[in-house]
């Protein structure tokens, strides 16, 4: 028998490098929606997001085969989000910078439109990729934006300690283990869903529960906030590494129809 | 307007990889790549179970999502319908590969030969160091068809202008010619018999068909 049949197996184009990006970028772009939102001072926390954000370009150019043709990134913003996403990273730092330099309200507000764009482009890189059921599922979409916004709010939460950060990382863990829950609910038939049932238990339980209790116990605790914020980082990453690198199953070959032998 | 598209027989298939050793040979892929290739399928539950042979690769499809997720716009299709990649575009994201679901897109990041570093004669009467570090898959034979068109010659009938694979065939299970002429060998095949398309259901089109059952 092949080695390739019916049964799907995991791709192998595209490793750590890849997955970083979304990792790195996602926290990066959701740590710079935090500062435009609840950061009175957002400096060294937006400085820290281009960090993110530039680190995760970085690895994915790793993993490019010609390095140095790496412009051609942005020849398809026409129909390539991979183009998109490029071009959006082009205005982040620019904008970014300006922000960091002068962090005026409306200079912040537009990073933070720029830095969501730049993440909305992340998932939908993964949502048109057709070869892979579980990343084309419409709701990965969801799932990778709110993974941002909780990871940002997360990182913030070290920076800022006033009333509205906690508040931003409630909501956007709430929305993350939501995104999650309808995310697994579209892709439990699918044959990568095994693989992200531990990074997904993980996230509810040590990424979201925990993150929850120890902000309604920071009084109480000193180290409750980075606690919070690694247990929240830590485990949307984890997820996101196993979506891109363990989850992602090809649907294999299918014969819908087997051949009647003898007639012809 | 031209459709060059390929039919496969899967009630005359019987896995002898011929066409995957002729595609090999004609464009001198390295150990791993198979831009031609035949499962040896086995489907269904025991005692329910057939073997099957199905010859796959890049399916020129209609609505290629290789072609729309590339950034660098290397993948194109062709008025005539064959996909291809500009290997001098192409940065070796493998997005591409990521986006088929026939699995046809293969990335080599370095050199490789079949007997240690150095090339046999043959691999290096064909290697291609554009083909480094980028995605390839099969062409249809693109410049075969080219060549042949240009010289007054017929894809799917005369052998000079038709793709490797097809040529090799010993049992006459791949067939290659125009879907948009009526007359053409692959719409009477298609005409004369039931087919069906791989993972039709995700709407790429594709232009590899093949044939189970008489109608």
């Amino acid at each position: 028998m092949s080695e390739y049949g019916p049964r799907p197996w995991v791709q192998r184009h595209w490793d750590l490098r890849a997955a970083a990006n979304f990792m790195l970028g996602g926290t990066g772009a959701g740590l710079l929606i935090a500062a435009a939102l609840v950061m009175p001072s957002p400096r060294f926390a937006m400085a820290l997001a281009l960090v993110f954000v530039a680190g995760g370009l970085a690895a994915v150019w790793l993993e490019i085969g010609r390095k140095l043709r790496a412009t051609h990134v942005f020849f398809n913003p026409r129909t390539s989000w991979m183009s998109r996403e490029s071009l959006v990273a082009l205005a982040l730092f620019p904008l970014g910078v300006a922000a960091l330099a002068n962090p005026q309200p409306w200079l912040l507000g537009a990073s933070a439109a720029v830095a969501f764009a730049f993440v909305y482009c992340q998932a939908r890189i993964l949502r048109a990729s057709k070869g892979i059921p579980a990343w084309r599922a419409p709701e990965v979409v969801p799932l990778i934006v709110t993974s941002a916004l909780a990871e940002g709010a997360a990182a913030a939460l070290v920076f800022e300690t006033g009333p509205l950060a906690p508040l931003f990382l409630g909501f956007a863990l709430a929305a993350r283990a939501l995104a999650w829950f309808l995310f697994r609910k579209a892709t439990r038939s699918e044959r990568g869903a095994a693989a992200l049932e531990h990074p997904g238990n993980l996230l509810l339980a040590l990424g979201t529960a925990l993150p929850l209790a120890l902000i309604a116990a920071a009084d109480a605790l000193p180290l409750a906030a980075p606690l919070a914020a690694a247990a929240s980082i830590g485990t949307g990453w984890w997820l996101k590494f196993a979506l891109v690198t363990r989850a992602a199953f090809n649907q294999g070959f299918a014969v819908p129809h087997l051949p009647v032998r003898g007639t012809r | 307007m031209t459709r060059w598209a390929m039919v496969a027989d899967l009630r005359r298939c019987v896995g002898c990889q011929t066409c995957t050793a002729a595609c090999k040979h004609a464009n001198g892929t390295p150990p791993g790549v198979q831009w031609r290739r035949v499962l040896d399928m086995e489907v269904g539950e025991y005692p329910d179970v057939k073997r099957v042979f199905v010859p796959v690769g890049c399916m020129h499809c209609e609505d290629p999502p290789c072609m729309q997720v590339c950034p660098s716009t290397a993948t194109r299709r062709r008025a005539d319908g064959i996909v291809t990649i500009d290997y001098d575009l192409c940065i070796g994201c493998a997005y591409c590969a990521v986006a088929c679901p026939y699995q046809a897109r293969y990335k080599t990041d370095s050199a490789v030969f079949a007997y240690g570093d150095a090339p046999m004669q043959s691999e290096a009467a064909r290697f291609d160091s554009r083909r480094i570090g980028v995605a390839t898959k099969c062409t249809f034979c693109a410049d075969r068809i080219d060549a042949g068109l240009a010289s007054g010659l017929k894809p799917g009938v005369d052998p000079q202008a038709t793709p490797a694979c097809v040529n090799s065939c010993i049992a006459q299970a791949l067939h290659f010619g125009d879907l948009a002429d009526p007359q053409s060998n692959v719409s009477e095949l298609l005409a004369e018999n039931q087919s069906f398309r791989m993972h039709e259901e995700l709407g790429t089109g594709p232009g590899f068909h093949y044939l189970w059952d008489r109608l």
